[in-house]
C-alpha cells in the first residue's frame, strides 16, 4: 500500500466523524484518475468497530488505525507521530484532511517536520493528466479569487479541505477492503499540551454543522428587533448567523460571525437578511447551496451571490413570510 | 517571560475593490495594514505582559515597509521588533516562510512564548504558527479564545472546536495562535507612538540567519502557484421587489414558492 492516495479520517468519542466521508468522496474521484489505491488514516481511543467498516464500505481499500488512550483526545504532539509514522511506513503520494480544528492544526505541523507542501482549506481537486500531479485550487482574497496550488518536488502532496464542500460518500455494503492495526509509536507517547475538559457550545447546534442559516446583518438595526429573526429561524429550522456588524455591536457572540474573520459555513440553504454582502461577508458562505437575499438596496453586493432576492424592508418582508411558512407546516 | 509575537502587513482588505470589466481585484492605491487578526495576537502578548510581567517583541518577514507593522506594534505597547527583510525571501510559501521566522526567533535569544494570529487575511492558511512550532520543536495550542492562566513554565488556555471549547494546558516554551475572543485589541497612545519613534527595530537579513539557501524564497517554496483564475458566477439572481404592501405579499408568495421549488419548504 505504498505510493496510496491517503485520508486523514476523524473521529469524536470513538465515533467515525462525516468529515470521513467527504475526504472519501474527494479521494474517490482522485483514485478514479489516477488508478491509485485509496487508504484511510484513523487515530483515536475505543473507536467503534463499525466505524472502521463504514470507511471502507464508503471507498476506503484500506484503513489503518492507531486506537490507545494517548490519543483520546486531540494532542498535536501525539497526533503528528502517529501521522508520521503511517508516512514513513506508507510513504503516500496524497494526504488529504479536513479544514478543521485538528486537521489544520496537525498537518501544517507534520508538514513541517516531514518538509513538504501543505495547501489551505482547499475546494476543488484534481489530477494533472501530464504529470499525474495533484492540483489543489483554494479561494485566496476573501474569495475573490481561486489559486491553483501544487507541489511537484515534495511528498507527500498534502492539502485540507474545506468541510462541506463536498457531499459524504455514499455507503456500499460489503464492499471489499481491509483493516490494519498500528501499535502506538513510542514518540506518540509524550505530549506537552495537556488535555483537561471539554466544554460544549452553549447554541443548540453548532453553525458549522447547519444545514440551513438565517444569517443577520446592521439592516435589523438594533438588538432588540433580533427576536423577528430567531421566530424566521425557528420557522425553517434553522440556526442563526451573523456579520461581523453585528457582532462587532454585541448584538450576538462570535461565534455567529460568517466571514474572513469569523466562519466558513457551507450550508444547504444560507438566509440573508440586512446584509450588505461585503467581501469579507462573502468569503465565508458564497459556497452556500441555496442563497436568498432581503434587502432594501437593490444594488447590494449580496443579489450578486443570491438565487433569489427580495428589494424591500424586512420588517415588512419577514412578518408574512413567518406566517406563511408556519401556516404551511400546519396544513403539511 | 520573553513573548514574541508574529506579525504579517497585509494589503487592507477593507479598501480592496472589484473591477467589474475586467473581474480582478483592483490594488492600486490599497494600503497596507497589520494583518487585523494579528492584533488580538499583540492584545494577548499585551495582556500577558500586565498580568503576568513580559518582555514583549514583535517579529515581522515582509518587505521594509513592513516596519511600518512593527511600530504600530511597539505603539500598542509592545517593548521592541524585529524585521525580517531580504530579498531571497520574496515568494516564500508558509513551509519556507515558517522556516525563515523561526530561524530568527531562535536568534532573538530564548523566548517562553511566541503568539501568532489565527491567520493572515491575505494568504489566508492559519499554518504558520503551526509550522513555527514544529520547526523549533515546541508544543502548539491554537484557536485560543482566553487565557487562563500563566505560570513560569505553563499556560492554561481555552481553544475553540467545532462544536464547543477545549481547555488545555501547555508546557513552555511552545506557541500559541489566538482567535478575536481573547480580548478587543488597545489602540496605539500617543506615547506609544513617541516611543516607536525612538525604539531600535532589529532588522534581520539572509546573511543574519542561519537558514539553508535552497529552503526559501519561492524557490525552496514546496508549493507553487500554477494559476489564478475567477471564480465561475453560476448564480443568476430573480430579484423581485417589494415596495408596497401589495407587493410585499406577492414577492413573499414568489420566494414560497422558490423555496418550494429548492425543497427548503415542503410543497
Ligand atoms: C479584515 C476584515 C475582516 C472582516 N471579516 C468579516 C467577517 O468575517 N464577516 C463579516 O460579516 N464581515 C467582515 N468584515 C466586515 C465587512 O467588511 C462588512 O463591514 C460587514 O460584513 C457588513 O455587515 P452588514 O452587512 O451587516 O452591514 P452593512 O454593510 O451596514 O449592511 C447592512 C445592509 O442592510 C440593509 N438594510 C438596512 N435596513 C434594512 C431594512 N429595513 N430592510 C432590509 N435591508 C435593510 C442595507 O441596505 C445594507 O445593505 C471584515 C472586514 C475586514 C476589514
Ligand atoms: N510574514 C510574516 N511575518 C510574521 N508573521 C507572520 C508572517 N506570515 C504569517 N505570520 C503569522 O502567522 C499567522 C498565520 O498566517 P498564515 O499562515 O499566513 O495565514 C499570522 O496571523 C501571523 O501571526
Amino acid at each position: 500500500m505504498k505510493n496510496d492516495i491517503w485520508i486523514v479520517a476523524e473521529q469524536h468519542q470513538g465515533k467515525v466523524a462525516g468529515i470521513s466521508f467527504e475526504l472519501l468522496t474527494r479521494g474517490l474521484a482522485l483514485a478514479a484518475k489516477s488508478g491509485q489505491k485509496l487508504c484511510a488514516m484513523l487515530f483515536g481511543h475505543n473507536i467503534e468497530e463499525s466505524g472502521l467498516q463504514e470507511l471502507i464500505d464508503r471507498g476506503a481499500d484500506m484503513v489503518a488505525v492507531i486506537d490507545a488512550p494517548e490519543l483520546k483526545n486531540f494532542l498535536v504532539e501525539p497526533y503528528s507521530q502517529c501521522m508520521l509514522e503511517i508516512l514513513r511506513k506508507y510513504e503516500p503520494q496524497i494526504v488529504l484532511a479536513g479544514a478543521t480544528s485538528s486537521g489544520r492544526t496537525v498537518l501544517p505541523y507534520v508538514a513541517m517536520t516531514a518538509h513538504t507542501g501543505l495547501t489551505a482549506d482547499c475546494t476543488e481537486l484534481d489530477i494533472e493528466p501530464e504529470s499525474g500531479l495533484l492540483l489543489q485550487t483554494r479561494p485566496a482574497i476573501g474569495g475573490n479569487i481561486m489559486a491553483t496550488i501544487k507541489c511537484p518536488d515534495f511528498r507527500p502532496q498534502m492539502a485540507t479541505i474545506r468541510p462541506r464542500s463536498t457531499p459524504q460518500a455514499p455507503r456500499l455494503a460489503g464492499r471489499a477492503g481491509t483493516i490494519e492495526r498500528l501499535p502506538l509509536p513510542e514518540k506518540a507517547k509524550f505530549s506537552r499540551v495537556r488535555f483537561d475538559r471539554f466544554i460544549p457550545e452553549e447554541e443548540e447546534f453548532n453553525l458549522q454543522d447547519a444545514e440551513r442559516i438565517v444569517v443577520v446583518g446592521r439592516g435589523i438595526k438594533k438588538a432588540e428587533n433580533l427576536p423577528l429573526i430567531r421566530e424566521l429561524a425557528d420557522a425553517l429550522g434553522a440556526a442563526v448567523g451573523a456579520t461581523r456588524e453585528v457582532i462587532d455591536r454585541g448584538w450576538l457572540s462570535y461565534p455567529h460571525q460568517i466571514g474572513l474573520s469569523g466562519k466558513t459555513v457551507t450550508p444547504k440553504f444560507y438566509f440573508a437578511v440586512g446584509v450588505s454582502g461585503a467581501i469579507q461577508h462573502l468569503a465565508g458562505m458564497q459556497t452556500s447551496e441555496t442563497i436568498v437575499a432581503v434587502n432594501s438596496d437593490p444594488e447590494a453586493q449580496i443579489f450578486q451571490v443570491a438565487d433569489f432576492g427580495i428589494v424591500g424592508n424586512l420588517f415588512e418582508v419577514l412578518p408574512p413570510l413567518i406566517e406563511k411558512i408556519k401556516r404551511g407546516e400546519k396544513a403539511w | 517571560m520573553r513573548i514574541a509575537v508574529c506579525i504579517k502587513q497585509v494589503p487592507d482588505t477593507k479598501s480592496v475593490k472589484m473591477d467589474p470589466t475586467t473581474g480582478t481585484v483592483v490594488r492600486k492605491g490599497v494600503q497596507s495594514i497589520v494583518n487585523p487578526l494579528d492584533l488580538y495576537a499583540l492584545e494577548t502578548a499585551l495582556q500577558m505582559k500586565e498580568t503576568y510581567g513580559a518582555e514583549t517583541v514583535a517579529v515581522s518577514m515582509g518587505p521594509p515597509q513592513a516596519i511600518e507593522a512593527v511600530k504600530e506594534a511597539i505603539a500598542m505597547g509592545i517593548d521592541g521588533g524585529a524585521l525580517i527583510s531580504d530579498r531571497a525571501f520574496a515568494g516564500s510559501d508558509t513551509w519556507a516562510t515558517a522556516y525563515i521566522l523561526a530561524a530568527a526567533i531562535k536568534q532573538l535569544g530564548h523566548f517562553d512564548l511566541i503568539i501568532c494570529g489565527e491567520r493572515a487575511t491575505d494568504g489566508d492558511t492559519g499554518q504558520i504558527g503551526p509550522e513555527i512550532a514544529a520547526e523549533l520543536d515546541m508544543p502548539t495550542v491554537t484557536y485560543v479564545n482566553k487565557l487562563i492562566a500563566a505560570e513560569a513554565k505553563a499556560v492554561k488556555v481555552s481553544r475553540l472546536v467545532e462544536d464547543g471549547a477545549e481547555e488545555v494546558a501547555m508546557e513552555l516554551p511552545g506557541v500559541l495562535t489566538v482567535v478575536k475572543e481573547v480580548g478587543e485589541p488597545r489602540l496605539p497612545t500617543l506615547r506609544g507612538k513617541l516611543k516607536a519613534k525612538s525604539t531600535e527595530i532589529t532588522s534581520m537579513a539572509l546573511k543574519d540567519l542561519e537558514l539553508n539557501t535552497s529552503y526559501i524564497g519561492l524557490k525552496g517554496s514546496p508549493t507553487r502557484v500554477v494559476k489564478i483564475f475567477q471564480p465561475k458566477v453560476v448564480r443568476e439572481c430573480r430579484k423581485v421587489y417589494a415596495e408596497n404592501e401589495g407587493m410585499v405579499e406577492e414577492a413573499v408568495e414568489q420566494l414560497v414558492g422558490f423555496l418550494k421549488s429548492r425543497e427548503v419548504l415542503a410543497s
